[in-house]
């Protein structure tokens, strides 16, 4: 329809050619590839590109306002990219299955049923049999431990209940990924301390890609297989800083060597991108 | 729900208050605060009573309040009054349920294609600030002088109402709780059924609440001014023209008494029913 001669700024992208897929390397989970995402009018990600690995907890860790949460919602399918693809397994995302921790946990349960059904909730919607679902539901309390009444509504459990209690929803369908975005924001010290254990035990049980969002930095590494530092807007991948340490990793990990330097190194990336 | 709630919760807050033998205990609320309720009405009385007394209003202009309240006690207690009471209650609740069996999905409906509510959104908010009693008339072209035109025009006032309530219940559901469901993968329709609904539920009691105060007060006007035979509405302006004042107030009382048992029947069942609201 539009000739080529009344158009005199085109829209460039109407002639780049695009780009050949070039898959990552091995043991790659999930492929991003030309991911582009405006916001108001800028810019907030350009042609971007990443590579998460599979069976890894990878920490996104940058400076405000670069999209931390928006990435992995783009990725989880809850904001929508305006062009790029996002591949898992070389499938889309309607052919996997993912799990979500949000922040605020008060308003991702649903209160009108309690908290049993609210973890039981992705598994009736797969359809599985009551006979499934009465199974996986023992597994579940079972890993985890659970020690107050999953009969209670959500309201009537402390923070990090609710929170224990939404990681299990989103766990319930054995999930290929889990998201968690800033999970530890809402909780006190003490539970934050014991969700975080609690996540470290499910990752060395079923070994579930996991991508993490967080403000805090000991966080961030401590749970991390990889440390995804991010620049400011027009975002692109500052670093990926790879943290060893054998897990179940313990409060001695905090002041081990590895874990100070890649804190340290964290740091200083992300200081020098605050900067530029 | 709440009762096991709340013994669980006071199972371990008991023992430290046993082991600390004369600990001081909690002052205990006084006895006066509970009676802070009865005050207004008591003193209305009073200043009813001696209003008639002192002559300061001429007794037949406004019956004492003892007469009133004995009139209304022996009216509504297998007298005239609680015929009329019935009649008005009856078409309340018949224009009511249209307007809340109609309102409800209508609303959610409307609430959950928001362009579908734009599209209509200045129809329901004008018709909604008209009142209703000004269209009086033009029901009284449709449906004549009957009993079905008492009912239909109070139920159009109510379903305005319960329609913007449920509505705007669904369009303002809380953004994470959609996303919530949806990354879990449910699909629109389990949304709607799953969430949506369920967010519009607590606006949606409220609108049911104020549709119910809305019908009572345009069947009661109803009453008064559509040639009527029956009901409170009727019995208030039959009363005043015969210059029988003690029956007048006497179903004025029992209006009020409607109105506000009707309005606690339903925060009772909002409580009950949407258990979960502001927590």
């Amino acid at each position: 329809m539009r000739s080529a001669d009344n158009v005199i700024n085109g829209p460039v992208y109407a002639d780049v050619p695009k780009a050949p897929f070039t898959p990552g390397p091995a043991g790659t989970h999930i492929t991003i590839r030309g991911l582009t995402k405006y916001f108001a009018g800028w810019p907030l990600y350009e042609n971007f590109d990443l590579d998460i690995p599979k069976n890894r907890i990878v920490s996104v860790f940058g400076p405000n306002g670069c999209g931390k949460s928006t990435l992995i919602n783009m990725i989880a399918g809850l904001v929508p990219i305006d062009s790029g693809e996002i591949l898992f397994d070389g499938k889309s995302l309607k052919d996997t299955k993912i799990g979500y921790v949000f922040q605020n946990y008060r308003e991702a349960m649903f209160p009108w049923m309690r908290t049993i059904d609210n973890i039981a909730y992705p598994l009736k919607l797969e359809g599985r049999s009551k006979a499934q679902v009465d199974r996986r539901m023992e597994e579940l309390v079972a890993s985890f431990d659970v020690k107050f009444d999953l009969k209670r509504y959500p309201y009537e459990l402390s923070g990090g209940q609710q929170q224990t209690a939404s990681i299990m929803r989103a766990l319930a369908p054995e999930p290929e990924v889990l998201f968690l975005d800033e999970p530890f924001s809402a909780l006190d010290f003490e539970m934050t301390l014991f969700i975080r254990e609690k996540l470290q035990e499910v990752f060395m049980q079923t070994g579930t890609t996991m991508l993490l969002v967080s403000h805090d930095l000991e966080e961030a590494v401590y749970l991390a297989d990889q440390v995804l530092l991010l620049t400011k807007r027009p975002t692109r991948v500052a670093e990926i800083l790879p943290y060893g340490d054998a897990r179940p990793r313990t409060v001695e990990t905090l002041s081990e060597p590895s874990f100070v330097s890649t804190k340290k190194r964290s740091l200083e990336i992300f200081q020098r991108e605050v900067r530029r | 729900m709440a009762e096991s709630a709340q013994q669980a919760g006071a199972a371990p807050w008991q023992s430290p208050a046993a082991s600390a033998a004369g600990a001081p205990t909690p002052p205990r609320p006084s006895p006066w605060l509970k009676a802070l309720p009865f005050i207004g009405p008591v003193v209305l009385f009073i200043v009813w009573d001696l209003a008639v007394r002192s002559g300061l209003i001429k007794a037949i202009l406004l019956p004492p309040p003892a007469d009133t309240i004995a009139t209304l006690i022996t009216g509504l207690a297998g007298g005239a009054l609680l015929g009329d009471f019935a009649v008005t209650v009856w078409r309340t609740l018949q224009a009511f349920v249209i307007a809340a069996v109609v309102g409800v999905p209508l609303g959610v409906l409307l609430g959950s294609n928001e362009k579908a509510y734009r599209s209509v959104e200045f129809l329901i908010d004008f018709f909604r600030s008209t009142p209703s009693s000004a269209l009086i008339p033009l029901f009284l072209m449709i449906f004549g002088v009957s009993d079905v035109n008492k009912v239909a025009i109070a139920a159009f006032g109510a379903l305005l109402i319960v329609v913007f309530n449920s509505a705007y219940g669904v369009m303002n559901a809380r953004k994470q709780r959609v996303m919530a469901a949806k990354v879990m993968g449910a699909s629109r329709w389990q949304i709607f059924r799953d969430v949506l609904v369920w967010e519009s539920l607590q606006p949606t009691f409220v609108g049911l609440r104020s549709a119910v105060s809305m019908a009572l007060v345009i069947v009661i006007v109803a009453e008064m001014f559509i040639g009527s035979d029956s009901g409170l509405g009727h019995r208030i302006i039959n009363s005043q023209q015969v210059m029988n004042v003690r029956d007048m107030y006497a179903s004025i009382l029992a209006a009020g008494a409607l109105g506000y048992a009707l309005n606690i029947l339903f925060l009772v069942a909002e409580r009950r029913i949407v258990h979960w609201s502001g927590r």
